[in-house]
């Protein structure tokens, strides 16, 4: 793939108004007359031709500050404009996540893209295709209604012959059109008024489309963050502390003197780099140059168990009452019955397969950067901000890192290279080695999940007392990065909340109390332990208390689990169908859990958990194993079902799930970040073990789809329910409770030791 | 700095690097050959894999001096996408990834596989890539499209 890139100042300085187009799919796309709208917020959302653009040869290229994570996302916000335009799919290429060309959407996040970032690009499309109409009936003289469109050639109806297409209707010319846009990023509503296709119409989208980026990765021609070089770049590594930030008392550079080809060791407050000729050198350089650290202001934990009695035991800066139900106190004193427990979850890994990377070339007050950023603005705006220069000064042009889930909404590399790019003038490429990212990854935080149950005489749940206590994300949005951090950048928040979903909220009880507490991590500037958004962030560790919790009731009365929360499961009907199409599909059959007990060393077991995660639907049946000898957990089968509305592309919100699915699993038995006082423990795949090939377990899929709703995410919402599944079916097989994860075999044999 | 001669898919090649380099890097820097990734540097995950005298190996923890005179093959050795070897195909019809990152290591262990075993059970393949790591959990696609690839150069 060609990487020649100019930016929109460069050529508008020169020319006024040419655009050279990258395009992710292939090759230079176009040359394409585009207006001047760049803002410091990138282009203008009000005009049209700030969302595409249209070639002589009916080519549409998109600009779209969306960007692909791995998840095949720009293959299905593609088929969204290409459906909406009545143009093929292969004439739609999407120029993604340029901060000189694109509208600023939002971070790509959440598993929001499609339903927020699709909707966008289908109404800015609706905008173009009303527009290309009204141009198409003054050269065809026909009214506006007697005109239909296929394949981008606009015909009059019971005419064909009287045709044109949207090539020779605008081709390499601007739209000139003004459209509505309100409010900003994710939240942005695009030409709101332009009516939409009906869905029963649609040919492109509900389409499984093969990946428009999977060949080239098949072959090593795909452009990753990774494989960015330009002439003259240099390679930097970056040196840190253990853990919490601690200042650099003694930096020895006699001590990479043999190292041949450093080009220099960059200091600046406490951050420190080398900067090398070749990779090696500067990998080489960073392993012997010797860096005494100043004692950290901040100590570590002695280990987990300090984390949680902290959670339990810290007041909380920000608590977030999602529910309020009735009277939970009054309904508590009367109830025959009060059940409670609590549930731990341990700090985890995003675990990229590839550490981050970047490329930065600053020169005086500008900035060109190549990243793989979820959010390309957040990240420009942050290396401005480092840099002392203005936004507009920095140009971000994204490349797709390794796979993220959350982890690049945070680029730290990028902040590195322009840093030692400054330092030494000339472009610098930064990757992080494997025990960089394994020490310095912002984490999914710690959560400690407390819920209480009142029970009636009769065994109706009255009262559900639902406190999860988890950290913010200390390095999310409004705080420095970790560069940034190290040059006396401080925190300016506590952190972003981490989430409050999850719950209990899918079920109706009587009287009803959902609290998500933040307890406060940033201390003295500093964090223990980086935290950020992990994958269906804080949800996890919710609905594994809150479906735990819920298979607790059920047995404690010996009901079957689905016929126990199909009950209370009155919330929304779309929860309940999913349940139910999940559990017909793995051949569930009545009976409370647990099993009878039965003989042997390996016993079998099932469970069942559901979960609504922004509105996305799921629940999953774990069919599993355990050696009571071993204490190991074998999971055979997953069945997962998934109602997120339309589905926008069958195939591939599959590989979404079925790739949902294999994490969940390792995040449940085996994932933990180790720590004691001196610092973290496991800085490699050795210590931090991840799930092989031997442990994936067999996965249907039961897809629900609902035309008649908007798109909404896939991104993450099935990993959700995958850890209190696989709890439960534990339980189900040995009678055993596990309420902290991950179900590594040491827990599993404790338990059944008990 | 020395020269070191090297033969990397098909080609001899000489190349200008330190000799204790790790050969990832001489591939990837001075090659430009970006299908083997960095991903631990520690032999750990296997998004470095080559394949050296048919055997595969873990590029980023060999000297390029032990791989002097070697056959070595990488992922750009396989096909590209205008001509795609039919493991690639395999993969590419299966729509075998996510974000593909750890795939050159997954394509280059299951053509030393089916190299040495045409028609691999599911369990071979299982063990033949559990050294492979994948966050994005592609794993059950990959091993559809292995099996898919064997099946086609049985029909061939």
């Amino acid at each position: 793939m060609e990487t020649k890139t100019i930016s929109r100042r460069d050529l508008l300085k020169s020319t006024g108004i040419l655009v050279v187009s990258f395009s992710f799919f292939g090759p230079i796309a176009e040359v394409l007359a585009q207006g001047d709208g760049l803002s410091v917020d990138g282009m203008d959302p009000t005009v049209l031709d700030s969302w595409m653009a249209i070639a002589k040869d009916g080519t549409v290229t998109v600009f779209t500050g969306k960007v692909e994570l791995g998840t095949g996302v720009v293959t299905a916000l593609a088929q969204i404009v290409a459906e909406e335009l009545d143009v093929r799919f292969d004439k739609v290429f999407m120029d993604s996540g340029d901060t000189d060309k694109a509208v600023d959407q939002g971070v790509t996040a959440a598993a929001r893209t499609i339903e927020r970032g699709g909707v966008q690009l289908r109404q800015a499309s609706a905008a173009a295709r009303q527009e290309l109409l009204k141009l198409a009936a003054a050269r065809l003289d026909s009214r506006e209604d007697m005109l239909t469109v296929t394949d981008g050639v606009v015909s009059v109806v019971g005419n064909p012959a009287r045709k044109i297409s949207y090539g020779d209707l605008l081709g390499g010319k601007r739209f000139n059109v003004k459209i509505t846009a309100t409010g900003s990023g994710w939240d942005m509503k695009v030409a709101s008024q332009v009516p939409v296709k009906d869905p029963k119409d649609y040919k492109i989208v509900g389409k499984s489309i093969p990946r428009v980026d999977l060949p080239e990765k098949f072959t090593g021609e795909f452009v990753y963050s990774q494989d960015v070089s330009v002439p003259g770049m240099l390679h930097g590594r970056v040196l840190r502390p253990a853990t919490s930030l601690s200042m650099p008392a003694d930096v020895d550079e006699s001590s990479i003197k043999n190292i041949p080809s450093v080009v220099k060791v960059v200091r600046e407050g406490g951050f420190v780099g080398v900067v090398a000729e070749t990779e090696w050198a500067a990998i080489q350089a960073a392993r012997a140059l010797k860096v005494t650290w100043s004692e950290p202001a901040l100590k570590m934990p002695s280990g987990p168990d300090e984390v949680f009695d902290y959670l339990k035991n810290t007041k909380s800066f920000k608590e977030n009452l999602v529910t309020n139900r009735g009277n939970p106190d009054a309904a508590f004193s009367q109830a025959h019955k009060v059940l409670e427990a609590t549930y731990y979850w341990p700090f985890q890994l995003h675990g990229m397969m590839g550490p981050p990377c970047a490329v930065a070339d600053v020169r005086g007050d500008r900035a060109t950067i190549w990243a793989g950023t979820q959010g390309p603005f957040r990240t420009r705006d942050a290396i401005a901000k480092m840099l002392n220069i203005p936004p507009k000064n920095v140009h971000l042009m994204y490349r797709e890192g390794s796979g993220s889930y959350g982890r690049l909404e945070c680029d730290d590399a990028a902040e590195d290279a322009a840093l030692m790019s400054r330092a030494v003038g000339k472009p610098v490429r930064v990757q992080w080695m494997r025990e960089d990212e394994h020490a310095w990854d912002p984490k999914g935080p710690a959560q400690y999940t407390t819920v209480r149950a009142g029970v009636d005489a009769r065994g109706n749940v009255i009262a559900w007392d639902f406190i999860d206590r988890s950290f913010p994300w200390t390095a999310s949005e409004g705080n420095p990065l970790l560069a940034s951090s190290q040059i006396g950048m401080k925190p300016t928040t506590p952190g972003f909340l981490n989430g409050a979903g999850g719950g209990g909220q899918i079920y109706t009880f009587e009287n009803q109390k959902v609290l998500a507490a933040n307890i406060p991590w940033v201390q003295k500037g500093d964090w223990p332990l980086r935290t950020s958004n992990l994958r269906a962030p804080g949800d996890l560790a919710r609905v594994f208390a809150s479906e735990s919790f819920v298979d607790e009731i059920a047995s404690s009365q010996g009901i079957d689990p689905v016929q126990f929360r199909l009950k209370y499961l009155t919330s929304d009907k779309r929860i309940s169908e999913v349940l139910i199409a999940t559990v017909k599909k793995a051949g569930w059959t009545d009976r409370p859990s647990p099993a009878p007990a039965a003989s042997g060393t390996k016993v079998t077991g099932r469970g069942v958990a559901a979960a609504n995660r922004a509105n996305t639907m799921t629940a999953a049946v774990a069919e599993i194993e355990v050696d009571k000898s071993s204490g190991e957990i074998t999971v055979k089968k997953i069945t997962l079902g998934h109602d997120c509305g339309l589905i926008v592309n069958p195939d591939g919100l599959k590989n979404q799930i079925e790739g949902n699915i294999i994490q969940g699993v390792s995040r449940a038995l085996m994932e933990e970040v180790q720590f004691d006082s001196t610092g973290q423990k496991n800085l490699d795949w050795g210590s931090y073990p991840v799930i092989r090939f031997e442990q994936v377990p067999e996965i249907e899929i039961v897809l629900i789809d609902r035309p008649e709703m908007q798109p909404l995410g896939g991104g993450e919402p099935s990993i959700v329910p995958i850890t209190a599944a696989i709890g439960n079916a534990i339980f189900d097989a040995t009678g055993v409770r596990l309420r902290r994860t991950p179900f590594t075999p040491q827990r599993v044999m404790a338990a059944l030791k008990a | 700095m020395a020269q070191i001669s090297l033969n990397v898919n098909g080609k001899a090649r000489v190349v200008d690097a330190d000799s204790s380099t790790p050969l990832l890097y001489v591939l990837r820097d001075n090659l430009g050959l970006h299908g083997p990734r960095f991903g631990c540097g520690l032999g750990q995950c296997g998004a470095c894999t080559v394949i050296m005298e048919g055997k595969s190996v873990r590029s980023c923890t060999i000297p390029t001096s032990a791989a002097q005179n070697k056959r070595i093959t990488t992922l750009e050795g396989l096909g590209n996408v205008a001509h795609p070897h039919p493991l690639q195909k395999a993969f590419i019809d299966e729509q075998a990834a996510q974000c593909g990152y750890c795939m050159n290591g997954m394509i280059m262990s299951a053509k030393v596989l089916l190299d040495k075993n045409p028609q691999p059970s599911v369990g071979e393949i299982k063990q033949s890539l559990n050294g492979n790591l994948c966050r994005c959990g592609s794993h059950l696609r990959v091993i559809r499209a292995v099996q898919r690839a064997a099946n086609s150069s049985v029909k061939a």
